[in-house]
């Protein structure tokens, strides 16, 4: 029964290939955004040292502000677990510790996110 | 079959240090203290929606010394960071591979990098009232 399989559906999915340039890709896509967003973040985060706590807030709680450093934390906490990836990848070959390393960096960045991004949206919807 | 004595390539500590594996190598580090700067920055953003008291908690981290020498070392690392990252994604366009532009391109990077960091701490002394 087997010979009846093409043999692509054996191969597709081992190999190399695996994902194709999905990484690659998303990576380079979410550089283009952080070419944008950390000039802007820059500029931002000089602008508010010595800025009390109210004002702060108060400044972050602008509809464009809040977008902004949105799109700055998604794209940048991506960017950043695409690149650690890779890092473990290429240097960590003991497999436990491999993986282990693996999960702690999508665990971290993911709930940095997430947590950047409950913070924003506080900010944002309690002004 | 009798192993050949084939010449083998150069190991790294015997391999002449070069520009280009050099500022390849800082691409990746300075990567990873950034990944490190977004913990911060999260770090930031929970802090400044959680309330008074928790900010002055990280401003009081944030501006000890080895939290200003973090931050300005955070500030050196993505500036480099960005602007060589802007070669690789020219790279990426299939442009600017010739030796000369690769060490020119190379060049420009740390001129710039230089120039923008100076900037940005000059900016953050002075807005912090040191400078």
């Amino acid at each position: 029964m087997s010979r009846l399989r093409h043999p692509w559906a054996v191969a597709r999915g081992l190999g190399s290939a695996k994902e194709g340039v999905a990484h690659w890709w998303a990576q380079r896509v979410s550089a283009a955004a952080l070419l944008f967003l950390v000039p802007w973040f820059v500029i931002t985060a000089v602008s508010l040292v010595g800025v009390d706590h109210a004002n702060a807030r108060a400044f972050l709680a602008e509809p464009l502000n809040a977008t902004l450093m949105l799109a700055f934390v998604l794209s940048v906490t991506w960017h950043a677990r695409l690149g650690l990836q890779v890092v473990v990848e290429d240097y960590i070959h003991t497999p436990w510790l491999e993986v282990a390393l693996q999960l702690l960096v999508k665990f971290a960045y993911a709930l940095a996110a997430l947590a950047s991004v409950v913070a924003i949206g506080r900010i944002a919807f309690t002004a | 079959m009798a192993t050949q004595q084939r010449p083998l390539s150069p190991h790294l500590q015997i391999y002449a240090k070069q520009i280009t594996s050099t500022m390849s190598i800082l691409h990746r580090m300075t990567g990873i203290v950034n990944a490190l700067g977004v913990l911060v920055l999260a770090w930031w953003l929970v802090a400044l929606a959680s309330g008074g008291e928790a900010y002055a908690q990280f401003l009081a981290v944030a501006g000890s010394l080895p939290g200003q020498v973090a931050l300005f070392g955070f500030a050196a690392t993505l500036v480099y960071h960005l602007l060589n990252g802007v070669r690789h994604l020219v790279w990426d366009m299939g442009l600017g591979f010739e030796i000369p532009q690769v060490y020119r391109s190379g060049y420009t990077v740390i001129a710039l990098a230089v120039v923008f960091t100076g900037l940005l701490w000059y900016a953050g002394l002075s807005v912090g009232g040191a400078a």
